[in-house]
């Protein structure tokens, strides 16, 4: 219980960073930016609506520290503003209308190269010096050493240009209703086929070798040799004692390849012109709506800390160490 | 690694011994020598370039979108620009901003890092409580808010990948320190009266030779990656030749769809090239320096290392 709350005092930090990182940005960079943005779009806002992304972006003359007050009561409240760039929509619907695809894409890529990762990365280390051993490491280095925007594009230009197997843009065929009928679900699986798998392609080497190498220490142990000694069956021996306890750091990097599904996907989402959080961010930063980036910055961190924290509990519950101490 | 270290005598030159064996390893080593040999052609090319292809790199030397001939190596760009010119001119920023970025990161790092090992209890609270939220802000989105916010401009780049860099490596370093810290030759050069500063850097940083030098690559690797990723996305100085630029060019002018994969091949090409050697290196300096690596021959990552991959 004490390291739980140790862990939410920290990711409440780190949050409270966050927002304060956002609060100061547009405050004292140089050039004034925010200005830019109301020179730009002045003419289309109501003017109270102009006075609250005034307040809300540092534009008033207030004491620094009432403006941050301020600023904090309308985070927690969830007033983030007007988007400019899809003006008059508040930013709060235009994330919450986008979030669901980049769940979905950076949710189905991290599942899929979690867990074949992780298997290959059990039977590298269990027939140590073999096939996948020797072959699939350097493979998956050099795939991992490609920029990862570059593999997407190739995937595009190959899959999508020139064999025409796979959707091109966007997450479902212009025109079609969102619906649940097979036809829009088909639809929607066709156009994930290329960005999830060129995230599954550039991550999967990174669970392969933290699986073997945690579990080429574990093989040495003594459990081992004693289950050996007893005449259990090979595939038992590897899954049930090998990978079991070697599995602890894989559920770390879980928790931080949640960070990277809502953050992460942002090169793929922008290539595949794919509507998630992370394409709108770009959208955003290219707008110069600067209530939206915010909002945004703040959506994806919180649900990193929050993707965090749940692998904390999980923590405790798989690791025994950690719930004694 | 450190106990090999710790049989020499642990006055300072004593240092250069197992250096030079470990030079020696290195250099004897396929996996370093194949790494070495592609960064060396890189780094000739990059200091070459101007004189292989004089002049400004982005004019309009011929036709637009030709396909590779013996004139044009590569090809050219949409708008008529020779692709080879722009890969190899483009090698000097990329490098260039990668090794900045790698040196600056690594050096916080090793600030920050022998700093809370070394003083312990409300420094190392503090420094560990900044970088464990430094790592866990998402990267990417946070490159992509302070670029949209800072002056456009190369120094933005460098300042900005920085920033985001260097928590990983303060985290490796300081775990390595504190396991130096607690050895018999740090309390020996407590009780002498050493002074602070020279604990830190003459009797720790020493010792962990091996790991700053991993550090370094992983950073330097870092910082290739992600500038070529920030400067795709637009949020570089668009008007430097660079690999980023040429992918972010090449997408702007639809070399996808026009089937133009010469355009865009050469600059992904170079940065793994350049990625994958790196690499190579850092699995040598592991293998080199970690006996229990060296047994079996096939590529290994130290948990180390692996913890940092995650955590991009």
């Amino acid at each position: 219980m004490r390291f739980i709350l140790r862990r939410l005092g920290f990711y409440l930090i780190a949050f409270w960073a966050s927002i304060t990182l956002n609060f100061l940005l547009p405050r004292f960079m140089p050039g004034d930016p925010v200005s830019r943005m109301f020179a730009r779009s002045q003419d289309r806002m109501q003017p109270e609506q102009i006075e609250a992304l005034r307040k809300l972006l540092g534009v008033d003359d207030r004491p620094i520290w009432e403006q941050y007050v301020d600023y904090l009561h309308n985070v927690f409240t969830g007033q983030m503003g007007v988007s400019i760039s899809r003006f008059p929509t508040p930013v709060t619907e235009v994330i919450s209308s986008q979030i669901g695809w980049t769940l979905l894409l950076g949710g189905t890529a991290l599942v899929i190269a979690a867990v074949v990762g992780n298997l290959l990365g059990i039977l590298a280390a269990w027939r140590r010096g073999g096939a996948i051993d020797s072959a699939l490491p350097p493979v998956l280095v050099f795939i991992g050493s490609f920029p990862y925007f570059w593999l997407a594009m190739g995937a595009l230009y190959l899959f999508g240009v020139v064999l025409g197997w796979f959707p091109i843009r966007h997450a479902f065929t212009d025109g079609l209703e969102p619906a649940f009928t097979w036809e829009f679900i088909g639809d929607v699986g066709a156009h994930l086929v290329l960005p999830a798998l060129t995230i599954v392609l550039v991550s999967i080497g990174g669970w392969m070798l933290g699986m073997r190498n945690t579990m080429i220490a574990t093989n040495s142990e003594d459990y081992i040799t004693m289950a050996e000694a007893k005449g259990l069956r090979p595939s038992r021996i590897m899954l049930r004692y090998a990978a079991r306890n070697a599995m602890l750091p894989s559920v770390t990097s879980f928790g931080m390849g949640l960070g990277f599904v809502v953050g992460g996907a942002l090169l793929t989402e922008v290539v595949f012109a794919y509507p998630g959080v992370g394409y709108q961010l770009l959208n955003a930063v290219q707008g110069l709506d600067y209530p939206l980036m915010q909002g945004l910055f703040l959506t994806i961190t919180a649900a990193v800390l929050l993707a965090n924290f749940l692998v904390d509990i999980l923590y405790v519950r798989l690791d025994p160490r950690v719930r004694s101490n | 690694m450190t106990t090999a270290l710790l049989k020499q005598p642990t006055s300072t030159p004593a240092v250069r011994k197992p250096n030079r064996s470990f030079v020696h390893g290195l250099l004897s080593n396929k996996k370093a020598l194949t790494g070495l040999a592609v960064m060396v052609i890189f780094i000739a090319l990059a200091l070459l370039a101007p004189v292989l292809f004089p002049g400004d790199p982005s004019r309009i030397t011929a036709m637009a979108s030709m396909e590779p001939s013996a004139e044009h190596w590569l090809g050219t760009t949409a708008k008529g620009q020779d692709v080879l010119a722009l890969t190899l001119h483009g090698s000097r920023s990329s490098l260039f901003v990668g090794l900045t970025v790698g040196l600056a990161s690594t050096f916080i790092g090793i600030l920050v890092g022998l700093a809370s090992a070394y003083f312990g209890k409300f420094i190392d609270e503090a420094l560990s409580l900044v970088t464990n939220v430094f790592l866990l802000l998402p990267g990417l989105p946070l490159l992509v808010i302070l670029a949209a916010f800072l002056p456009p401009g190369l120094g933005t780049v460098i300042l900005v990948l920085v920033v985001t860099g260097w928590a990983g490596s303060a985290r490796v370093l300081r775990s390595q320190a504190l396991s130096i810290r607690s050895k018999d030759f740090v309390a020996a050069a407590v009780v002498s009266g050493e002074r602070a500063g020279r604990i830190m850097f003459r009797e720790i940083l020493p010792n962990m030779a091996s790991i700053v030098m991993g550090t370094l690559l992983a950073c330097v690797i870092y910082g290739i990656g992600a500038q070529a990723g920030l400067e795709f996305l637009g949020l570089g100085d668009v008007s430097t030749v660079s690999w980023g630029n040429n992918l972010f060019w090449a997408g702007n002018e639809g070399a996808l769809l026009t089937g133009s994969w010469w355009v865009f091949v050469p600059s992904g090409v170079c940065i793994a090239l350049v990625a994958f050697a790196l690499a190579l290196i850092n699995y040598a300096v592991d293998e080199v320096t970690n006996p229990r690596l060296r047994k079996i021959k096939t590529p290994q990552a130290t948990p180390v290392k692996t913890e940092r991959s995650a955590a991009k």
